[in-house]
Formats: structure tokens, sequence, C-alpha cells
């Protein structure tokens, strides 16, 4: 195998460049997508990417329906989002050119493979004519026709294949010719086509002919002047991989499930955002993980609890409608006091909603979702590389508490990736992890006495003289006996109450960009971190008085953020939701909170922040702006 | 080593058992406190999971550990704790509406999965601790709380479903036949796989005598057949009745009248569950209802041993789990 040719035409050096790559869902976009994130990740670059694809698995062809995408933005700054506008826009076909063109910048460079350019497509795009051909276009973009298709069946000829397995080899042609205009070395597909084919000798070939082929029109074709490259970023010293969100909380469960020398036991049934972490455990059987894909989620979560009475580090995962399933069990781990981990991926509700895209609207389900008074912490990784530290801090905060802990992650930090820093593993601090010992046996045990933490005993079975029996009835303190007396239920209420809130006195404080007074804090949690932090960067460059606080602690919330939030003169609170923090917020603190709001399925954009926040500094001094009274209202 | 002997009453929890005077629930529980120390299982190995219902107080009642879980999914917590526990002996404790019912689902998967644990299901034919409502058990036309005009469900038969699922070890017994009931619960622990005893059990508060032709004494040689292993179908007061296979279905003969070669000889180890079938759905008033162990099949491998051979075998095919190199594998590059 010969390595990455090299250009010999002018190279311009650019900051960042933000690339989506449109098709059918039958086009291997995503492939292509993950391929170019990888590279540009090995490149050194930062990068963040923000898979779409359809919840049919495989939409009607051709239509708009169908449409998949890729979105990669890699640059040599330090980045939080996949970006706002594209700079480049590769279409496979009419239906990915209409749905996504919106999208890209003007001058943008659009490449679209020319072959899928027919009467039959326009037909199942709802196109009247060939949209290539508007004369606006090639006055608004700079548009780059390719016959992909053919150019494909060329150079793969050789190869001997059908027809439609020599079609099938054209998304590893786009690549080439992509990789070819960004300066990306072709090596790590190189790679990759030889793992993933090389059983299939003629297959891997063919793929390599047609990337090499992009690559090699890219270079020879007069339709490009110039490449562009993007420098190695300046991130911080060390030994980096690209992490996607399920993958790192998967990786992370494995590391805490090492560090507190515990077996890990994970209860699951399939559904949409959260399979892949399913996917990436079954991986891990020779670290000691048992995956259980349960009837249903009831049964999932279930055998999780049973699991964590047998002293195992048990962890359960779904997304929305399959936490409602599980809802009465969370409930009874409540009540039984024992430690596990509940991790919701939340996509678009109500009921089966969006499964495909991204929303935060589970956030008052999992705090209030139960019979009863049941709190529940609950954590909420802020990127996809956070979910590893995430999912550590969530084990450590369940067995020194004796209490399920849930996990807000979403779609967007779930498929989405970004470079992370290996960690030094011997430097991970480890967590202990205690079990009573056999007692003398004329002592009466007591399943519920409770420590500092307020946490109770994690006796398991096997152990000699502890025998005891949970159960979800009420429990009397101390000897965990059930007990209907209304003061013991009150009290046991209380306590259970303490015991989350109490959490607060363990985890950092809340920690602030920017100043901790001024005119206007940004408060956030979950998958928007990167569009408000950038958002706040940008608008505190252009000079205005504004801060940002990402919340990963949202039961309990850090003990400061009351204090904190008082020292500005407004608090505005983005959510892909309708307000679901906010009410929480307004209601913990007594803060008048404004909402920004989107729930379209999609993230936010950077610039869609960056003018709320403007119209709010404007008036954060004075008197109220016009959204102020119109949040009310609502 | 001198093990202590332990005694039925040293199973005995110091919580007051809280059923209605004359339930069959109690027989249940003296006879699980008896068997125990036969097995020689000492009491912190053992586990009893139950869900909701009358009979699931069970667990409060026992000096082992115990769960009292969520109604009709004690199974799935079984589950969990035997895949990661498999030194422990887990029993499951459950009622015909906690089973069948809202549990149906977790039953059968858990008996197709083989977990090696035992199954107890107190099967009154009626709603106990919800105060007299119908059950997936009731027969057709019962008037109950909630259906004055008479249950227009037909009923599900819960050894019917074990055997549907190719269950390893399906039984029955009876609260009022305490000597039975203890060897019947004795061979389920004995049983490699998920074990289930279906337990005929009195609710003498909603639904008296429902199974009385079963459990009084004097009624029962008539309307039970005694099922062993080996041995013909042989019932009735004067040992005068027994069952045979004809074409393909089972008949009640006079044993006077017919050859002792035409009579069925029950075959628990048959793997082929045909025959066991005709069994569960023998059916008073028409035919002899089976007690005892309908199917005791060995050699399928249970759940917990495959879920831990597969950790063990990929230790010894990957070697034990090293997180670096985990982080380090793929594609790494270093900022310098
Ligand atoms: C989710 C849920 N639904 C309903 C109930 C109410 N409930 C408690 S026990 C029971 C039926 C129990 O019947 P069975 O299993 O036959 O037990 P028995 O009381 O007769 O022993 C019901 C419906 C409940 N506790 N939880
Ligand atoms: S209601 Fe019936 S099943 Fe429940 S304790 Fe009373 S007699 Fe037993």
């Amino acid at each position: 195998m010969t390595a990455s040719p090299t250009t010999l035409k002018d190279v311009s050096t650019v900051s960042g460049i933000t690339v989506r790559l449109a098709g059918d869902s039958g086009d291997g976009m995503q492939l292509l997508g993950t391929q170019l994130t990888n590279t540009s990740a090995l490149a050194g670059n930062d990068v963040a990417t923000f898979p779409d694809f359809p919840a049919e698995i495989r939409a009607p062809r051709g239509t708009r329906a169908g449409v998949s995408g890729f979105q990669v933005r890699f640059a040599s700054e330090e980045i939080f989002t996949p970006g706002d506008h594209l700079d480049a826009l590769v279409v496979m076909n009419p239906a990915a050119m209409v749905t996504n063109l919106g999208d890209l910048r003007k001058g943008g460079i659009l490449i679209a493979n020319e072959d899928g350019f027919n009467e039959k497509e326009f037909k199942l795009a709802k196109v009247e004519s060939n949209p290539l051909d508007a004369s606006v276009i090639e006055e608004v973009y700079r548009v780059i026709k390719v016959p992909m298709t053919t150019l494909t069946r060329d150079a793969v000829a050789a190869h001997g294949l059908s027809q439609k397995i020599a079609d099938r080899c054209k998304n590893f042609f786009a690549m080439g010719l992509v990789y070819w205009l960004f300066g990306r070395s072709l090596d790590p597909t190189l790679r990759f086509i030889q793992d993933k084919f090389g059983k299939k000798p003629d297959i891997a070939a063919a793929n390599e002919a047609a990337l090499r082929a992009g690559w090699a029109y890219g270079e020879t074709t007069e339709a490009f002047g110039e490449s562009y490259q993007v420098e190695a970023a300046e991130l911080e010293k060390g030994t980096y991989r690209n992490m996607m969100g399920n993958q790192a909380l998967a990786w992370g469960l494995v590391a805490a499930s090492k560090l507190s020398s515990k077996d890990m036991f994970y209860g699951t049934y399939p559904i949409t955002p959260a399979s892949d972490i399913l996917h990436e455990l079954t991986r891990f059987k020779n670290f000691g993980v048992r995956t259980f894909q349960a009837e249903d989620e009831i049964a999932a979560v279930c055998a999780t609890i049973g699991a964590a009475f047998g002293g195992t580090m048990a962890v359960t995962a779904s997304s929305g409608p399959g936490i409602a399933l599980k809802a009465e069990a969370m409930g009874l781990g409540m009540m039984l006091e024992l430690p596990m981990i509940v991790i919701n991926v939340q996509r678009g509700g109500p009921s089966t909603g969006l499964p495909t895209k991204t929303e935060q609207s589970d956030l008052l389900q999992c705090m209030f979702g139960r019979n009863g008074e049941s709190p529940l912490p609950i954590l909420a990784p802020r990127s996809p590389g956070d979910c590893f530290d995430i999912a550590v801090e969530a084990w450590r905060i369940a067995t020194e508490c004796m209490c399920p802990v849930v996990i807000l992650s979403d779609g967007y930090i779930a498929n989405g990736s970004e470079p992370w820093k290996i960690p030094d593993v011997a430097k991970l601090p480890k967590i202990e992890v205690k079990h009573p010992e056999g007692s003398d046996p004329d002592e009466p045990f007591m399943p519920y006495a409770r420590d500092e933490n307020l946490a109770r005993p994690w006796a398991i079975p096997g152990t000699p003289g502890l025998m005891h029996r949970l159960g979800g009835l009420e429990k009397e303190d101390g000897t965990g006996n059930v007990s209907y007396d209304p003061a013991n239920h009150q009290h046991m209420t209380d306590t259970r109450a303490a015991k989350v809130n109490r959490i607060a006195e363990r985890i950092p404080d809340q920690d602030v960009y920017g100043e901790t007074s001024g005119d206007v804090l940004l408060i956030s949690w979950g998958g928007t971190y990167g569009a408000c932090h950038t958002a706040v960067r940008n608008c505190r460059k252009a000079g205005h008085s504004v801060s940002h606080a990402h919340l990963r602690y949202i039961n309990p919330m850090p003990k400061n953020l009351g204090e904190l939030m008082k020292g500005f003169n407004k608090v505005i609170v983005p959510e892909l939701n309708t307000g679901q923090l906010r009410m929480l917020l307004r209601a913990k603190y007594l803060v008048d909170c404004i909402g920004v709001n989107k729930i379209q399925g999609k993230p936010f954009a950077v610039s869609e922040l960056v003018e709320a926040i403007q119209e709010h500094v404007s008036t954060a001094k004075g008197g109220k702006s016009e959204s102020d009274v119109r949040s009310k209202a609502g | 080593m001198n093990l202590p002997v332990l005694k039925a009453a040293d199973f005995a929890s110091d919580q007051d058992v809280r059923w209605c005077p004359g339930c069959g629930d109690y027989s249940i529980l003296a006879q699980m406190k008896k068997v125990l120390p036969e097995l020689g299982v000492p009491r912190e190995k053992t586990v009893f999971i139950s869900g909701i219902g009358c009979s699931s107080r069970f667990p409060y009642y026992m000096n082992t550990y115990g769960m009292h879980s969520i109604h009709g999914r004690a199974p799935t917590f079984a589950t969990g704790l035997k895949s990661t526990r498999p030194d422990l002996m887990v029993w499951v404790i459950t009622g015909d509406g906690d089973a069948l019912s809202i549990g149906g689902n977790h039953f059968i998967h858990c008996l197709r999965r083989n977990l090696d644990i035992n199954i107890v299901l107190f099967n009154n034919r009626i709603y106990g601790l919800t105060k007299g409502q119908y059950s997936p058990t009731s027969t057709e036309g019962q008037v109950t709380k909630s259906t004055p005009m008479g249950s227009i469900d037909h009923p599900l038969h819960p050894l019917s479903v074990a055997l549907a699922a190719e269950a390893t070890f399906v039984a029955r017994s009876i609260d009022a036949h305490v000597k039975h009931l203890g060897e019947t619960l004795k061979r389920a622990a004995e049983h490699k796989g998920t074990s289930l005893v279906e337990v005929y059990q009195n609710c003498n508060v909603f639904n008296d005598g429902a199974m009385a032709y079963a459990q009084e004494r004097k009624q029962r040689a008539e309307n039970v057949v005694e099922l062993e292993h080996g041995k013909p179908l042989i019932f009735g007061t004067n040992n005068d009745k027994a069952v045979r296979l004809v074409g393909n279905h089972l008949e009640v003969v006079n044993v006077a009248d017919v050859p002792a070669d035409d009579l069925l000889i029950h075959d628990e180890k048959e793997m082929n569950p045909s025959i066991q079938m005709m069994l569960a759905r023998m059916r008073y008033p028409e035919m002899p209802e089976p007690i005892g162990v309908l199917r005791a099949v060995e050699g399928v491998a249970t759940y917990n041993e495959q879920i831990n051979d597969q950790v063990t075998l990929a230790k010894q095919k990957k070697g034990e789990g090293d997180l670096q190199a985990l982080f380090n594998s793929g594609d790494t590059w270093e900022v310098a």
C-alpha cells in the first residue's frame, strides 16, 4: 500500500472549515463523515461533528425524507460546535441539495454529484427542474459539478464488480475529493478500508481505487484552483483520540468499574440513541462486563437493581420512552437505597417523538417523573468527551450516597465527537466501595443505619449475620422493617431528600466563564454547552458584560449558584425545550430567569444565541426587553 | 467441619406474619422453612425475591436475604442477581396476578432463558391484596368484585405457559397437601435451571374453596393424580382409575378394564413436551388434575452459567481488560 500523495497546486491556509456531506440514506454519508472526522482529528485539528440522519432506516430513495447528512468542523483553534454555516457542501442528489443549500454561506463551495441530477431524481426530490441550473446558484456559490458515479465506475472497472457494487464505492470517491480539497491524508482511511474489507480483497481494492481517483480528480481538474489547509490546533499537551459521546459513556463506565474494583452489569433494551452504549459495552467482557439485553425496559432496570443488591456495579440506559417505563423501578431503587446508574440519552419527544433528533425535554421527567417524593441526583455531560468524566462521577456519587444516579445525555452529544485527551489511568482517583463484613448473629443488623453522607450500608447477600429484607414499602429508620408510622414516613422522606441535597457539599462550586457579576449571566446545561460557550465568548469579544455558567450537576445544584445569579442584572437560560431548567431555577432561587427556547429537533446555532444575548445585554442595565414581556406572558 | 444444623425456626424472621387467619400462604411458608435446612445452603446464601400481592410479603418472614420488589417483576430482579451472583440460591415468590397478568412477559422470558432459580407461584385464582378482583387464572364465569356478571376472560394456565416456554422444570402442588408440597419444593431447589412450582393456595377470604376439589383430603383422591416418574398415572380412592393415551388425547379408564401395558407411564425427563402439555391440560372436572413434577429435563445450559462463561472465555482470549491499553488502541495522536 503506497501512502498519501501530495498536492502540487496552491494551498491556502485557513483557521477552520465547516463541511457537510449530504446524500441519500444509502449513500454512506455517515461513514464518509466519520472518516473525515477521524482523519482531521489525527491531523491535530480540533473537531466537532453533527450527524443528522432520518428516522427510517431506508427512507424512500432520492426523497427529501431520505436525506442523511454529516457535518464536521475542523479548526486550528479550540472549537465547541460544528459551526452554524457551511464553507463547503457536498451533495449526492437533488434532494440533498435543496434541503441543505440554505446553510451554505455565500461564496461557499458546492460540490455536486452531477450523475445524481436527472429527471428521475428531480421527481423524487419534488423539484421542477435541475436546481444546479438555476442562475443564482452560480452567482452566490462556487459550484463544482463532478460526474462521480461515472468516474467511480471507470476507476473501479478493473476490479470486475457488478455495477451495483461498483456504484456503492462513490462515497469513497467523494471522500478522496474532499480529502484533496482540505489537504487530508488518505492513510487513516486506507487503513480503515483494509481493516473493514480485508476479507473481501476485491471490494477493498475497489474502494481504495475510488478514494484515490477522487483525490486525483481534485489534483488534475481545472475546477479547483487551490486547496485548503487547516493547521493543527493548540490543544493541551497530551495524547488524543477522537471520541463520540456514547462511546465515552461506555468507556467511563468501564473505567468506573475498574476504579472501584467492581464487575459491571449493564441491563438495557435497544432504543435510539442509547443503543450504541450497549454495542460498545459488549466488547468489554474481558473487563468483567456482563451485558443483558432484556425483554423490555422494565426488565432491564429491575435486573439492574437485582445486580446492585448482589453488590455489583449496576447500570441501565434508555431514552425518554424507556425511562418512562423504568419510572416505577427507579422509585424502588431510591427506596431500597442501592447504588446504580440510570442513563437517559434524550431524544425529541413526547411519545416516540423525533427518534433521531436531539432535545433536552426529559429533565423534568427525570427530576419528578416517579410516584411520591422520589428525589434522585442528576448529572449532565456537556460534550462527548465529558461523558467519560460524568460516568465516573455518577458512580462515585451513587456509592457514596447509596442511591440511583441519573445521567442526562442527549442525541447530539451521543453521536457527536471531539478530540479526547487520553487520561493516565494510574492517576485517576480510586472509588472506595465498602461492604460491611459479617457480624455476630446475635447483634441485630441495622440495614438503614446511616453514615455522615446519610448513606446506609451496602450489605450484600452471602455475608453471614447481615440478613435483611428490602422492599418498596416504607422503611422504619435504622431497622429497615416495614413501617406505616406517620412520623417515621415524614422522617424518612426528609432524610432521603436531605441525602440528595447533601451531595452539594461535596461537588465543586459552579464555575463561571467571565466575571462573577455583570449585566447578563447565561446558564446552560447538557449538550448546548458548545453553542452557549461560543456565543458568550463572541459577545465578550464584542465588549458585552456577559458571563456563562454551565451546569453539570443539576440535582442538587452547586451550592454557590443562587449567590452567583444574584450578581447579574439578568439571567438567561437557553434550552432545547420550553423552559425546564428555567422552571427549576425560578422555583428554587426566586430569580426571574429568561428563557431562550427552541424545540425543533436541532441544536442551537451560535448566531441565535448571540442575538438573544445582545438583546438582553442592551436592556439589562435599564428597562425590560420585549422578550421578557413575552416570556412572562407565556 | 461440623456445621451447625439449622432448624425450620432458624429461617423465621422476627417479623409478625400478617396473612388472614386460615390463608393457604401459611402452609407454604411452613413447608419452605422445613425444606430449607434440608438443602444445606446457608441462610446468608439464600435470597427470596417477590413481586406484589399477599403472597409476595413472603420474604419479610424469612430470615434470609430478601427483596419485596414491584408488581410482576420479581423474575427480572432475580435475573440481575443470579447473573452476577451465581453462588446464591434464589427463590422467586409470586402470585397468579403477579406472575401471569402484569408479569406475564417476564415470566415467559425467565423460563425460556433457564436462569437457575426457583419460582413458586401461589395460585389462588383471585387478586387477594387488592381485595377480590378476578385474576388471569379465574375460571370463566367467575363472579368477583370486578366481574359481577361473571368473568368473560378465558383463563391462562401457568403450567401450559411454562411448557410452551420450554421450561426445564415444571411442577404443581397443593397448600393443604403438606408432605407433597415439601417434597416438590425440595425437588425444585435441586433442579439446575428455572424451576416452576405452581401451588394451589386457598384464599379463604375472597375465593374460599375454589380448589376444594383438590385441596380437601376426601375429594383429592378422586380429582387429583400424583405423578411419579416411570410410573403409571393411577388415582382414585381405591387406586382403581388410571389415565391412558388414545390416539392424540388422554382418557380415564378403570384399571381393571385394561391391560397394564396400555396405561400411560409418566416420563418427566422427555425433552419433547407434547405429552407433558397434555398432562397440563387435564382439568377438573373432566379429568383428574396432575400434581407433582410434570417435567424435569437436564443438560440445558442456564443463563447465569452462559453469561459468566462468556466473561471467562473473553478473559482467556483477550486477557484481563487493561484500561490504558484500551484508551491507547486505534488511532491516536500527540500534541506536544
Ligand atoms: C403497578 C401496580 N399495579 C397494581 C398494583 C395493585 N396490586 C397489588 S397486588 C395486585 C394483584 C395481586 O394478585 P396476586 O398476584 O394473585 O396475589 P395475591 O394477593 O392473590 O397473593 C395488584 C393488582 C400495584 N401494587 N402495582
Ligand atoms: S386475602 Fe386471601 S390470599 Fe390474601 S392473606 Fe387473606 S386469605 Fe390470604
